[in-house]
């Protein structure tokens, strides 16, 4: 991971009368890093997205990128940034490509054809460059969407729900293409997503976010590999593995049966020792079905079961 | 800034809308135009009969000027119904469609969007009444012909032909003047709310207030009046007189400048302001 901080955000705070959107934030974004940022409905991850952007005005805290203040270095700061914030809006009377005309100028990007046609091209749009955009679906929004974010060469690209409205083979073109901005392009990413999985999928490191507070932080694969998944054992003979497991250290991992299966909850390391104790035991296991995903652990977090 | 208003200017003009004042202008232009073609002569006639007794009327009076002066007066009322459509749209319009999220989140201050605005605003203003002037000039020169220009106010007052030309210009640009405060009332409730009816609904009834205002015979008010930018909307009409009262156009462009720059002011605070929350 690299040290250089891209974000940093101290003790923001957004309140709305008497309303705490967001309260308390801190948060970090490192450069290279796909940033994940999670939370349900109403958490605040939106609001926080805006007060980075300058949209709305936080009521206390500060906030950093590239190291300068937003209030003080605006201009600097937003010609190194590209973002879609929630669904993007844009001038429906006007084609994509006068759209990103007058979008790319204000950014100071480079707005010849071909630039413009570079961009369209990479997220699919370049056959109806010239239709209205009141003609597009609300998925051509949202690539036309990522294309006005990019135009300008960002080197932090913030993406608040990029994928809503698209079908799954979109939305696997845009996370590749979000994977290729990261790797090959040595862009940092910044992503608000409510599909996990995606998040999961992408994302190097990642905040929970539930009632405006952070819930967790950390890498991905950290925060996976602490805490326990949900996995079935398929076996031939349940009741001689019930028993097995009843004598064992095990039990306490158990959870539950149904048909062949054996329910348990276990840390990543667990699954490889617990098979190991029944291999062991000559229980011969058919399947190893984890069911965990980062999906339990963001309900379980924003449910306030866990901490 | 340049870029920004050349944006802003594609903007207003790829929109419908901006072109219902420009069709309206034109076709009242050509109604008053044709109307006057055929009964013309009557009304002038009618008007000149109390004076034919003392002067003697020589050259064609009828003509392109008077045609002009004439539809200046008669549409120039009507024009900020026009204008307002626009006006009441230029900011409302980018939180109705979300568009803020998209122009405020790149490399321009809030200052230089609302500026850009309402420079864009302003020349929309001049190219209305440019057009139209285009129409109650040119084509009613081309239509009528040129002649000394009857002017049917207080009193009577024949401008020679030679004479009239720079006192067209001169309404008209004072015309803008009095338009272009019109649109400031309109960009200044457009900052406000996040739909283009409310800001036109709400600066014609600016407008309305302050003419029943000026024209309610209570003393109080009567003293307000002066202040009133209503009351300094019509002055474009003392190019036409004889002499030009210059003091009081000077005085009315003071007061409208204020108040344009007064209602620039406030918007800028409130945009600068504003959480964008569309």
């Amino acid at each position: 991971m690299n040290s250089e901080q891209v974000i940093e955000v101290r003790g923001l705070t957004k309140k709305f009368r008497n309303l705490t959107a967001v309260d308390n934030l801190d948060l970090n974004v490192y450069r290279g890093d796909v940033f994940g940022f999670l939370g349900p409905n109403g958490a605040g991850k939106s609001t926080t997205i805006r007060m980075l952007l300058s949209l709305i005005k936080p009521t206390s805290g500060e906030m950093k990128i590239f190291n300068k203040s937003i209030v003080k270095d605006r201009k600097e700061i937003f010609s190194k940034v590209g973002a879609i914030v929630e669904k993007p809006d844009f001038y429906l009377y006007l084609s994509a490509y006068k759209n990103l005309e007058i979008l790319g100028k204000l950014s100071g990007a480079d707005t010849s054809k071909k630039k413009i046609m570079e961009m369209l091209e990479l997220v699919g749009l370049e056959k109806r460059y010239k239709s209205k955009v009141k003609t597009y679906s609300h998925g051509m929004k949202q690539r036309l969407g990522l294309a006005q974010a990019l135009l300008h060469d960002p080197e932090l690209i913030i993406l608040d729900e990029p994928t809503t409205g698209l079908d799954p083979q979109g939305m696997k073109e845009i996370r590749d293409l979000i994977i290729y901005l990261s790797r090959e392009k040595g862009k940092t990413i910044f992503l608000s997503s409510h599909i996990l999985h995606e998040v999961e999928l992408i994302a190097t490191r990642m905040i929970i976010l539930n009632k405006g507070k952070v819930q967790v932080e950390g890498t991905v694969e950290d925060l996976l590999k602490s805490d326990k998944v949900s996995v079935t054992f398929e076996v031939d003979n349940v009741q001689e593995v019930q028993n097995v497991i009843n004598e064992s250290l095990w039990k306490e991992s158990y959870k539950s049966t149904f048909k062949n299966e054996l329910k348990f909850e276990l840390t990543k390391d667990e699954i490889t020792n617990l098979n190991k104790f029944l291999v062991e035991k000559k229980i011969a296991v058919s399947a190893i079905v984890p069911v965990r995903s980062l999906e339990d652990y963001f309900l379980k977090i924003t449910e306030g079961g866990e901490k | 800034m340049i870029t920004l208003v050349i944006i802003e200017l594609q903007k207003i003009f790829k929109k419908w809308r901006t072109y219902i004042g420009f069709i309206a202008i034109g076709l009242l232009a050509i109604i008053v135009q044709l109307a006057l073609y055929f009964t013309g002569q009557k009304l002038i006639d009618s008007q000149l009969k109390n004076f034919e007794q003392t002067f003697i009327m020589v050259g064609n009076l009828f003509n392109g000027y008077f045609i002009a002066h004439l539809i200046l007066g008669a549409l120039i009322i009507h024009v900020p119904f026009l204008i307002v459509l626009v006006g009441g749209d230029l900011l409302a319009g980018e939180a109705t469609a979300g568009t803020y999220r998209m122009i405020l989140t790149r490399p321009v201050s809030r200052l230089q969007v609302i500026t850009s605005k309402f420079i864009s605003g302003f020349i929309y203003v001049v190219l209305l009444l440019a057009w139209l002037a285009f129409l109650s000039i040119g084509v009613s020169l081309i239509i009528f012909g040129s002649g000394p220009l009857l002017s049917l106010g207080n009193g009577i007052v024949i401008i020679a032909e030679n004479d009239i030309l720079w006192r067209f210009l001169g309404a008209y640009a004072f015309a803008a003047l009095s338009m272009t405060t019109v649109i400031c009332f309109a960009i200044l409730f457009s900052s406000l709310v996040q739909n283009a009816i409310g800001p036109i609904v709400s600066t014609m009834a600016v407008i309305f207030v302050f003419l029943i205002l000026s024209a309610l015979p209570v003393e109080f008010l009567q003293n307000l009046r002066p202040y009133f930018f209503t009351s300094h909307m019509l002055q474009w009409d003392n190019f036409f007189r004889d002499p030009v009262n210059y003091s009081e156009i000077l005085k009315s462009t003071w007061i409208l400048l204020a108040h344009i720059a007064g209602l620039y002011l406030i918007t800028t605070y409130i945009f600068i302001k504003k959480d964008i929350l569309s």
